[in-house]
């Protein structure tokens, strides 16, 4: 394996899937930290929103965007919430 | 308890679920599909959740609230899927020895999963339009930009 190189999985929700045109995807990357992840993939979920809007979680837990990603996790981008 | 549903919610029957004998006060709030949002005419709306983390963060919101207002019971439940008008989205009850209590959590809870939960709300316009609230400035497709103007 190529130093720091990793498998992680994407998933993206709501507008981030419609723009990805997948729910989920596998990626091979060198991103260290949950925010390289938004950044590497900002041509799929298309946000040009700051991400201190959006939310992040790994592997089921919400993560902050300074949280390491790890070779396996799952990363979870979540757009700007709105329920109620 | 924090639930997602994707049947109607009742809230009478929710409403029974938090009967005690120790409560003095009930507070619910409930949140309606409303027909109109920034100007435009919406036909219904369609939300979307990310059940693991809703239940997860959501728990954390009730232990929070009970912290800060001390309750006997609460319960929230929040519907997915597609609503139409006039449909209960969101049901927040709590039951608490007195009032203020239940005022203060009830107001706490619905505040806090509004910034919080990992659910979204795609609004249909009567237009035939669609878009995704608060997503108008996040995504550069052309259905949710739509409504930014």
């Amino acid at each position: 394996m190529t130093s720091g190189m990793k498998t992680i999985t994407v998933r993206y929700f709501a507008v981030f899937r419609e723009h990805a045109g997948v729910a989920e995807e596998v990626r091979r990357t060198t991103a260290t930290t949950a925010h390289d992840v938004f950044e590497e993939t900002r041509d799929r979920h298309g946000s040009r929103e700051p991400n201190g809007h959006c939310k992040v979680a790994i592997n089921d837990h919400m993560a902050h965007w300074e949280t390491p990603v790890n070779d396996g996790d799952t990363v979870l981008l979540f757009p700007p919430v709105a329920g109620g | 308890m924090i639930e997602v549903t994707r049947d109607p919610i009742d809230p009478f029957a929710l409403q029974q679920s938090l009967a005690n004998p120790a409560a003095g006060g009930y507070c619910a709030f409930e949140g309606w599909v409303r027909n109109e949002n920034e100007g435009n005419e919406v036909e219904r709306l369609e939300y979307e959740a990310y059940d693991p983390l809703v239940i997860e963060e959501g728990e954390k919101v009730l232990v929070e609230a009970r912290e800060r207002f001390p309750y006997l019971s609460a319960r929230c439940v929040h519907r997915v899927g597609l609503l139409e008008i006039g449909e209960c989205a969101v049901w927040v009850g709590v039951a608490s020895k007195h009032r203020d209590e239940a005022f203060k959590a009830c107001r706490y809870i619905i505040d806090e999963i509004k910034q919080r939960l990992p659910i979204w709300k795609k609004e249909h316009y009567a237009n035939g339009d669609s878009g995704w609230v608060n997503c108008e400035r996040c995504a550069s497709h052309g259905s949710a930009a739509a409504i930014a103007d």
